[in-house]
């Protein structure tokens, strides 16, 4: 067990492409940590270096307090799982998990131990004898992580783990990796794309974008208070909606002639808000049919395009002014239909403002 | 109503009988996949089975080729030396040349793999030359080398302060020289098949191995060689196959000289078949491989199946 610090860490490549820009971060001993981002964030780079398979251009990277830059993959304490499984197709389930082991020499009682033991916890003992070729892809990815903890690594380190699987497997390996860790306690970095992962598995998130980090922060502060427009954007399904906005008088001019008042336990906060080219950043969960009477709460009347009803709710697409792709969650029972009007609820509680220029909130 | 009947009776009435079943008959799945393969089926019966077919024959002829004396030149040949000191030439010279070849090749493809993509396909097309050439060609370049009193090597030698080597004189030297000759032009065959088995082998069954604490030799002997395993056994098999049968270098290098001591199967069968004009009895040494072959066909695509089945 061990905590992992990554202090200044530049990648570059050919060409002076720069793929991580800088970053520091500190991980707990035990804790779990997912860097998620878009493709070519920096985030599996990042992971690669930890892991000891990138060169890092300049930085430090420390493992349970020892600098290890310079220290071979093999010699860092580390177990990885990667997006493909990268199982030995010539090797035996009980082979692949038990390679690491036999590498480092411990007795054959003690391996036959740890593979039993890792088998049971992911539940792919009669598995043992097959080759990869045999498994389904989530039996696959089980071997995966099995090879892993079988090591009692000082660090896990996840890359995508998930990417090739289907939806319904994807949630329940999901589950699965969080029991693991819940078992084995073992400080974990996971890199994914997918911000649902990374809101249901982390302890905290590392928000990643061009090779910077945006913000760090358990799951619960990313999506309440997020640092940034991409963060903002990022973090919530469907994403966030962003307004262009003015403040005036306490309260925020919406495109269309909407005006939404500020709740008074926030006017301080946007104090230097007029003026100021913003936008006005609201999830769909919080622009609602309309509820009246329920405090700082705010109309706004919208003509919706699309209509899709999800069971558990219904999505009003729309556009206001200039802002399009606008969306807002709908209890199932509204009769919505396209291109009638209907008026909104804005959880003003739950806004946000952004200054335009800079992306950051406010 | 079956669909037979009902295309029998929409049959016009002037149609025949025996055309609509002939129509069925060729429209079938069976006749038409039959029809596909009948160029292949025919290019395997002319030249496979039946040159095969007349070699047999052929070795069961007395020397005039007038009569069948059975297994009779298959019998002289047991008691011939020269033809069981061919036959130990044969293997020395294949086996030893295969293996070097093989690790030779791999050692190159290893080194080439490793080399940036730009720089690569500049050594590639050098280090294919040996086999690009035609051996016959190259092999006469060698024997200049190997000429004891102006070559090339022998120059080099003598700097070191050696005494010049008798390459072509001596029996040991010279199968020396006929394997360090097919070694030459045949390990580039080996290094591109390898090379290509190479870069098929995923980057991050290395990457699991280094973080699972495989040293370099170990992600060979742990990685890469099971990954190439039956690339590896295909092109030692062909390899086999062709080394067994190589006639060229031995022709131009000795002609199975000195006292028919580096002869080959190949060679001997030309000798005794075309030089002698013992055309049957030729044939019969020349089929003495293919027992040897077929069985070592046989084990190697028997473990090439066996490792397909497990792993793709």
């Amino acid at each position: 067990m061990a905590q992992v610090s990554l202090r200044k860490i530049v990648k570059m490549y050919e060409g002076d492409v720069q793929a991580v820009k800088g970053i520091d971060l500190e991980i707990a001993d035990h804790e779990f940590v997912v860097l998620v981002g878009p493709s070519g964030c920096g985030k599996s780079t990042t992971l690669r270096m930890i892991a000891g398979l990138e060169e890092i251009t300049s930085g430090d990277i420390a493992i349970g307090g020892t600098v290890v830059n310079d220290i071979p993959p093999r010699d860092r304490d580390i177990a990885m799982v990667f997006q493909n499984y990268a199982l030995y197709p010539h090797m035996s389930v009980f082979d692949n998990m038990a390679f690491g082991l036999t590498l480092r020499k411990f007795p054959k009682a003690e391996i036959k131990r740890r593979v039993d033991e890792a088998a049971r916890i992911l539940d792919i003992t009669p598995l043992l004898d097959r080759k990869p070729k045999a498994l389904s892809g989530g039996q696959r990815q089980r071997v995966a992580m099995g090879r892993a903890i079988v090591r009692n690594p000082k660090v896990f380190l996840f890359d995508e783990p998930l990417s090739n699987l289907d939806a319904k497997l994807r949630v329940q390996m999901r589950t699965e990796i969080k029991k693991v860790h819940q078992t084995v306690r073992t400080t974990t970095v996971y890199v994914t794309h997918d911000q649902v992962e990374a809101m249901t598995l982390a302890d905290r998130v590392v928000v990643m974008n061009h090779g910077v980090i945006e913000q760090v922060g358990p799951p619960q502060e990313l999506y309440h208070s997020p640092a940034t427009r991409f963060v903002a954007g990022f973090i919530g399904s469907p994403a966030m909606n962003f307004l262009p906005a003015r403040v005036e008088n306490g309260a925020v001019h919406l495109p269309g002639g909407a005006v939404l008042p500020i709740p008074e336990a926030r006017r301080a906060r946007y104090a230097g808000a007029p003026g100021l080219d913003l936008l006005f950043g609201i999830r769909p969960e919080h622009l609602t049919d309309h509820r009246p009477g329920l405090p700082n709460r705010a109309e706004i009347t919208i003509t919706p395009e699309v209509i899709e009803p999800m069971g558990m709710e219904t999505l009003a697409h729309f556009h206001l002014g200039e802002a399009r792709d606008c969306c807002a969650r709908l209890e199932p029972t509204v009769a919505a239909e396209p291109n009638v009007p209907l008026i909104l609820t804005a959880d003003m509680n739950n806004m946000h403002l952004l200054d335009a220029r800079t992306g950051r909130v406010l | 109503m079956s669909a037979d009947t009902l295309t029998a009776d929409s049959r016009p009435a002037s149609v025949p009988a025996g055309t609509g079943s002939l129509k069925r008959f060729a429209r079938r799945r069976s006749t038409i996949a039959f029809l596909m393969t009948l160029p292949l089926l025919l290019v395997i019966v002319c030249l496979v089975a039946y040159p095969a077919s007349y070699g047999i024959y052929l070795s069961t002829l007395n020397r005039t080729m007038e009569r069948s004396i059975g297994f009779g030149n298959f019998e002289i040949l047991f008691d011939t030396d020269t033809f069981w000191n061919v036959v130990w030439q044969s293997c020395i010279f294949a086996i030893t040349a295969v293996i070097a070849k093989a690790l030779i090749g791999f050692w190159l493809a290893h080194m080439l793999h490793h080399i940036p993509t730009k720089g690569q396909r500049k050594w590639r097309g050098m280090l294919l030359v040996p086999w690009v050439i035609p051996p016959a060609l190259s092999t006469l370049g060698w024997w200049w080398m190997y000429d004891p009193s102006y070559s090339s090597i022998n120059y080099l030698i003598s700097l070191v302060g050696a005494p010049p080597v008798p390459w072509l004189g001596e029996p040991l030297w010279a199968r020396a020289a006929i394997i360090i000759v097919n070694v030459w032009v045949g390990a580039p065959f080996f290094m591109i098949m390898y090379l290509a088995a190479l870069k098929s082998v995923p980057e991050q069954l290395y990457e699991a191995a280094a973080i699972d604490g495989a040293s370099s030799f170990q992600r060979l002997r742990y990685v890469t060689v099971p990954m190439m395993a039956n690339i590896i056994s295909i092109t030692v098999l062909f390899s086999l196959i062709v080394t067994f049968a190589n006639y060229d270098i031995v022709r131009v290098l000795t002609n199975g000289g000195p006292r028919d001591l580096t002869h080959v199967f190949a060679s001997y069968a030309f000798q005794v078949g075309i030089l002698s004009g013992n055309i049957p009895r030729g044939a019969a040494v020349s089929l003495f491989m293919l027992p040897i072959l077929a069985i070592c066909a046989f084990f190697v695509l028997r473990g090439v199946t066996r490792r397909n089945k497990e792993q793709m």
